[in-house]
């Protein structure tokens, strides 16, 4: 019980969930526990069941791709005030990526069966939180599509 | 007065490797006695002997009156015949030539600096400029952007002025394996967590254009007026003075009205794609 109420305060003070109305983000912090990751600690890796989604307090992550035989690549790196993980709203519920620590990280981890219930259960909750992701994931998109154009690179190919 | 199409001999003082298709020229007036005067963010045309000449940003310190500093990437006929330029030889030098970056103007603003790849040669004087008078504007925020680990131009000189109390770098590479421990994304990522007040900034962006009207978008919705945004515009110059049209840009050519335009100057230009 001490963690949860410990929990409604960060969780407010996210930039996430900034704005958010008081009964929703203690709704939501029933959900919740806070986790620390030492640095080169996996928070999660491809294939695995998405029943998290995570809010980065301080620290950083990378999310990676693996390919066999090769080097892992950096697709990304995220830091204090993100978000990351969004396969728990998408089924079959697995992560498509590994993501990292990439220095000692603090993060609220959300339980995604929970966090799914009450978002079923109460759509205003729900609407109000995909207002929230919609833009972060059309940034991120924004942001993957730039990298592809392969900005710096050699202008003459 | 001095005939604005005759290069003036300049002789290879040093020549440094930066990045694998990158190095920097120094070059002194052949004779001796100090160079012309530059602003940051101009240019000078550079001849190569016998190949051509092309347009290359000053990426020295205006401070330094003995010497002009270029920093090449060798893309072109001319530009990779001067990777092969060593101490001692002699190239031509028509400039500076175009705008500057509005370091007086800025005064008393919070000064960012965004830019990638090859772009932070042509802020790079500006850097110097706010750093040798750090006390006339307020916060100083460099963020860079860059392919590779292997491709961060200058990156000795980003960690030095990173160790700064006064100056905030930071900086992302667009892809990395794991053995790099900084940020990975885009340069826009890092407009929403520097610290700087949005209303009272002045932005110098120089990259590659997309990049840059992606950058003017970010630091738009931080709160940066269009009027305190600038952009150093890359085109094809050849004669540098506005005769030749080879640049031109609009209304206006990049050569002699620029390269370093106001946003809003040239915003509507921008959106014109057979430009």
């Amino acid at each position: 019980m001490v963690q949860v109420e410990g929990l409604d305060k960060i969780i407010a003070g996210h930039p996430f969930f900034e704005g958010m109305d008081d009964d929703d983000i203690a709704l939501i912090a029933g959900c919740g526990t806070n986790e620390v990751l030492e640095a080169d600690r996996f928070v999660f890796r491809e294939g695995e069941p998405a029943d998290k989604f995570y809010l980065l307090r301080s620290g950083a992550v990378a999310v990676e791709l693996h390919s066999p035989g090769r080097d892992p690549v950096v697709l990304e790196t995220l830091s204090d005030g993100d978000i990351f993980g969004w396969s728990w709203m998408v089924p079959p519920y697995e992560w498509s990526y590994d993501v990292r620590a990439v220095q000692l990280t603090r993060l609220v981890s959300l339980d995604a069966k929970c966090l799914r219930a009450k978002m079923e259960n109460d759509h205003t909750l729900g609407y109000e939180l995909f207002k929230r992701f919609v833009p972060i994931m059309a940034q991120r998109m924004a942001a993957a599509r730039l990298q592809l154009t392969d900005l710096y690179g050699n202008p003459e190919g | 007065m001095v005939d604005p199409m005759i290069p003036t001999p300049y002789r290879v003082e040093q020549v440094r490797r930066e990045l694998s298709d990158t190095f920097t020229l120094d070059l002194v007036p052949e004779g001796g006695g100090p160079r012309v005067d530059f602003q940051p963010g101009q240019f000078n045309m550079l001849y190569h002997f016998g190949i051509g000449e092309v347009p290359i940003s000053i990426s020295g310190d205006a401070e330094d009156t003995e010497r002009f500093t270029h920093t090449i990437r060798a893309v072109g006929s001319v530009t990779k015949a001067m990777r092969g330029l060593k101490k001692g030889d002699t190239v031509g030098l028509r400039g500076p030539f175009g705008s500057a970056w509005p370091m007086e103007a800025a005064e008393g603003a919070d000064i960012v600096v965004v830019t990638g790849g090859i772009g932070l040669a042509p802020l790079r004087p500006a850097i110097y400029h706010v750093l040798a008078n750090r006390k006339k504007y307020g916060r100083f925020v460099i963020l860079y952007g860059s392919r590779t680990p292997a491709d961060i131009l200058y990156r000795k000189q980003l960690e030095k002025w990173s160790a700064r109390l006064d100056v905030y770098v930071d900086a992302t590479v667009d892809t990395s394996s794991t053995d790099w421990a900084g940020n990975v994304g885009v340069v826009t990522k890092l407009i929403p967590r520097a610290n700087f007040d949005a209303p009272d900034t002045v932005a110098l962006i120089c990259g590659p254009e997309v990049m840059m009207r992606f950058t003017v978008k970010a630091l738009q919705e931080r709160g940066v007026a269009n009027e305190n945004l600038f952009v150093s515009m890359e085109r094809n110059m050849k004669c540098a003075v506005g005769f030749c049209g080879h640049c031109q840009f609009g209304s206006q050519f990049v050569c002699k009205d620029g390269p370093v335009f106001r946003y809003d100057q040239i915003r509507s230009t921008l959106k014109v794609r057979e430009i």
